[in-house]
């Protein structure tokens, strides 16, 4: 196949992918409303945990901040799978399949709407966040570099929902996906840093939980400052469940989209 | 690109099978040929397997043995081939709510490999056809089930293709739909030498569009022919006719005796099954009149396709209905599923 | 069984109630995609909270005195309340999505039973639900300073919360009749949860998150039920009004909902 054919293939599709995303006002505000509220009732009620001592910041909200961008990356599961596995549910993917398109143009269309929702749940998050107070000690590249490591987690979790969306053809399935990720977004430095965790069997779970490390990137940049060792580690992280994701995925599209 | 392949717009099936892991054959060794520009009316209740017949000879699901060429190419051995000589519209209309008629074409078209240019006017074209310009701006989540089939219909022929693919096409639409639908492929035919393979639970659907009928149940093809010798083939129509005065009913038996063997009929007339087929009513009518037969009631039965369902495999087609099997797509998820 | 002739006899309040919570209960206890969530979140959340958090009792000011895991499990006991009722209110949209609640309405000669039998069913669905984190909560070492009438006092909260959440859920899911309803009927109640004392005690709270917690009825369930565990009961006669005034409010709410259910068709 053409460069230029595979290229018009992925721009249709990531076309429809944002279109669809944009379209769909329940998917966009509960994404962006509520981290946003649960940051501002957290912020409110964990205040006081700055006095612990060893605390890394004297802003519980700065602190916080790194946790909407993280609930963002599982909408984006949620959002992506779904999508798709309406696709699957209605015949839409059959009828794809009818045509001469390749399955990594199907994927990295589908991804665009991840991008998107991803680009908008950071700036928001952040400019709110800015807005209320928090810090930002590495200033507009930092913010920059927060955006672009929140997008690079949205389409790397979407790419989950993809998977699970392909395996199980079900938007039910993929919605029960929801708790477990749930539980692996609490297990972690969510809302206190790691050797803050008094519960051993929780600090151990948290230091072993990749999500540790990703907020733990977000939180160099807002107050720390430039740690390329943890932004290393988060943009690694990123990378590597955005290919595990796209490698699920394409193992499973090949038997979804059986064709000879 | 697609419409530069005409390397024939026939379909051809030997021995075809589909088995599923640790279930039934949903089909279990068909053979049918369908020349180019015919309309194929493939018949059947829920579960005979059509459905399963129509992803296999679209490329979307793997044959388990036999062999099939559409549009000369081989089912399994030259997919893409195939997928660019055919167009489909499956049992699910499979469209986005969230996209409008345009966006629809624009999309199927850009993934065919239509220029931007050809693009627009084959969009716009077929949009037209069916009746969708109007409405072509407006997200398909508001359209009716008769404007989703009509799009449906425009989306399989984005790229021009040869062969045509309808999955029970009508299924849920009121007469009216149904109807233009029925025009619209007719026309495609006709006119442009699509060749149809139209797969329907609908008898008057079959008898309307289809030249030739390939009646399956569980798997097998049981019948095969047109309409009209599928119909001669396990009889010819009766007539059923009642006196005014009772007194009269061995006189009237005697004259319809005239035109072919007893049928029986009610208690208070008399039938028999015309040699003649049913222009010979306008003689019984004649023979009846110069008798001086007071007719009560008069009633041509013609044989239907499902009197020859019922021939064939000694239930009615319309009551074959209610043994729900798997569909095909539940089959096709059971495959993906175990795979 | 009538004989011929003789009109037969509807089945009255208590019937209709229990043959609609036998219902939905056996659907809860067989369907493990009803039953394992409702058991499992409420663990979850506690293990969360009461595990990872533990250290914010040593902020200053913080002086509970059966501990951080009591502190917790009370807020679990009545979020793990609430959000029964929201999940019965999502049974209650789906019967009538799928046309089941038709058949209720039919047959039931007194349809308030309905409401109750629903009700019923969402009791007995938190009843094992606390059952399972009462047990994990005590194995776990939670310290309870309260004897067995304020026990009795904190699981009778946990009833009265969870029959306002179900008549709340039940009276938005007869007037949607569709699943769709469900970020309606939860998030409010969500909303309501986290506004109130979650982390810390209501004196440890300051600035906007104070006021609303001051005036958010669920605090004074959360300072009541807390009181009761560590055995210096507060604020007792406050949540108890709230915690009956709010499932009377919210019944008229139901009732409405049925209403307008009968009158769609």
């Amino acid at each position: 196949m053409s460069r230029s054919r595979l290229r018009t293939q992925v721009g249709q599709l990531a076309r429809r992918s944002v279109l669809r995303t944009l379209r769909q006002p329940a998917q966009i505000v509960p994404a962006l409303v509520f981290p946003l509220f649960l940051l501002a009732v957290n912020s409110g009620g964990l205040k006081d945990a700055t006095s612990l001592p060893g605390f890394p910041t004297d802003s519980y909200l700065t602190f916080a901040l790194a946790v909407p961008f993280m609930q963002g990356a599982l909408f984006s599961v949620m959002n992506a799978g779904t999508d798709l596995a309406r696709d699957i549910e209605t015949g839409f993917l059959n009828r794809m399949a009818l045509t001469p398109l390749r399955g990594t143009a199907l994927l990295s269309g589908l991804l665009a709407g991840a991008v998107v929702l991803g680009l908008v749940q950071a700036v928001t998050y952040l400019t709110v966040g800015l807005i209320a107070g928090a810090e930002l000690t590495t200033g507009i590249a930092g913010a920059l570099t927060i955006i672009a490591l929140a997008v690079s987690i949205t389409v790397g979790f979407g790419s989950i929902g993809l998977f699970a969306a392909l395996r199980t053809g079900s938007g039910e399935a993929v919605q029960s996906l929801f708790p477990v990720f749930f539980v692996f977004l609490f297990i972690s430095a969510m809302a206190l840093p790691l050797d803050l965790i008094q519960t051993n069997w929780f600090r151990a779970v948290a230091t072993a939980n990749p999500v540790t490390y990703l907020l733990e990137a977000f939180r160099s940049l807002l107050f720390e400052g430039w740690d390329l060792g943890a932004l290393a580690l988060g943009f690694g992280i990123a990378a590597t469940v955005l290919a595990l994701g796209m490698l699920g995925a394409t193992s499973a599209l090949k038997t979804r989209l059986v064709r000879t | 690109m697609a419409t530069d392949m005409q390397a024939g717009s026939g379909i051809e099936v030997d021995g075809l099978v589909r088995e599923f892991k640790n279930g039934p054959r949903a089909v279990d060794g068909i053979d049918l040929r369908v020349q180019a520009g015919e309309i194929y009316g493939f018949l059947g209740p829920n579960g005979a397997g059509k459905s399963t017949t129509v992803l296999m000879l679209t490329t979307l699901l793997p044959p388990t043995a036999g062999t099939a060429r559409v549009a000369g190419y081989d089912i399994v051995a030259e997919g893409p081939l195939v997928r660019a000589s055919i167009g489909a519209a499956l049992q699910e209309a499979a469209l986005d709510p969230l996209l409008t008629g345009r966006e629809h074409m624009r999309l199927q078209t850009a993934l065919h490999g239509l220029t931007k240019a050809e693009r627009a006017e084959r969009g716009q074209e077929l949009l037209e056809r069916v009746g969708l310009s109007l409405a072509a701006d407006r997200r398909v989540g508001g359209y009716s089930g008769g404007m989703k089939r009509r799009l449906d219909l425009a989306l399989a022929l984005a790229h021009r293709p040869s062969i045509l693919f309808l999955d029970e096409p009508t299924t849920g639409l009121d007469i009216q739909s149904r109807t233009a639908l029925w025009d619209e492929v007719g026309r495609l035919a006709a006119e442009e030498g699509v060749t149809v393979f139209l797969t329907t639970q609908y008898l008057e659907e079959a008898d309307a569009l289809a030249g030739r009928v390939g009646i399956i149940d569980h798997g097998h093809i049981v019948a095969e022919g047109t309409p009209a010798e599928l119909k001669a083939e396990i009889g010819r129509p009766t007539v059923e006719a009642t006196p005014r005065d009772p007194a009269e009913r061995e006189r009237l038996a005697a004259v319809l005796a005239r035109f072919g063997e007893s049928a029986g009929g009610s208690p208070l007339g008399a039938a028999a099954r015309l040699e003649g087929g049913e222009s010979q009513l306008a003689e019984v009518v004649r023979a009846l009149d110069a008798e001086g037969i007071a007719i009560e009631r008069l009633q041509l039965h013609a044989p239907s396709l499902d009197d020859v369902f019922l021939a064939k495999t000694g239930r009615s087609l319309e009551g074959a209905e209610e043994e729900v099997e798997e569909t095909a797509d539940e089959e096709k998820e059971a495959a993906v599923g175990g795979a | 069984m009538s004989g011929r002739g003789e009109t037969p006899r509807p089945a009255g309040f208590r019937a209709v109630a229990l043959a609609v919570a036998w219902r939905s209960v056996h659907n809860f206890l067989s369907n493990p995609a009803f039953l394992l969530p409702a058991i499992v979140f409420p663990l979850f959340f506690f293990v969360a909270f009461a595990g990872g958090l533990s250290a914010i009792s040593n902020t200053p000011g913080f002086d509970f005195p059966s501990g951080y895991t009591a502190f917790q499990f009370v807020f679990v006991l009545l979020q793990s309340a609430a959000f029964g009722g929201v999940f019965t209110g999502f049974a209650i949209a789906r019967d009538f999505e799928i046309g089941f609640a038709n058949r209720y309405l039919l047959a039931a000669a007194n349809r308030n039973g309905i409401i109750a039998g629903y009700a019923l069913a969402a009791l007995t669905r938190a009843l094992v639900t606390w059952t399972v984190l009462t047990t994990i909560a005590l194995v776990a070492g939670m310290e309870v300073g309260g004897a067995g009438v304020e026990l009795f006092g904190l699981y009778g909260l946990a009833v009265l919360t969870n029959l306002a959440a179900t008549l709340w859920a039940a009276g938005v899911a007869m007037r949607v009749r569709s699943i769709q309803g469900g970020p309606l009927m939860q998030f409010p109640v969500f909303l309501i949860l986290f506004l109130a004392p979650v982390y810390v005690p209501l004196s440890l709270l300051s600035g906007w998150i104070h006021t609303v917690a001051s005036v958010n009825p669920v605090t004074a369930l959360l300072e009541a039920g807390r009181g009761f565990v560590s055995g210096e009961p507060v604020v007792v006669a406050l949540a108890f009004a709230i915690a009956v005034t709010l499932p009377v409010l919210f019944g008229l709410w139901a009732r409405g909902g049925l209403k307008r259910a009968e009158a769609a068709g």
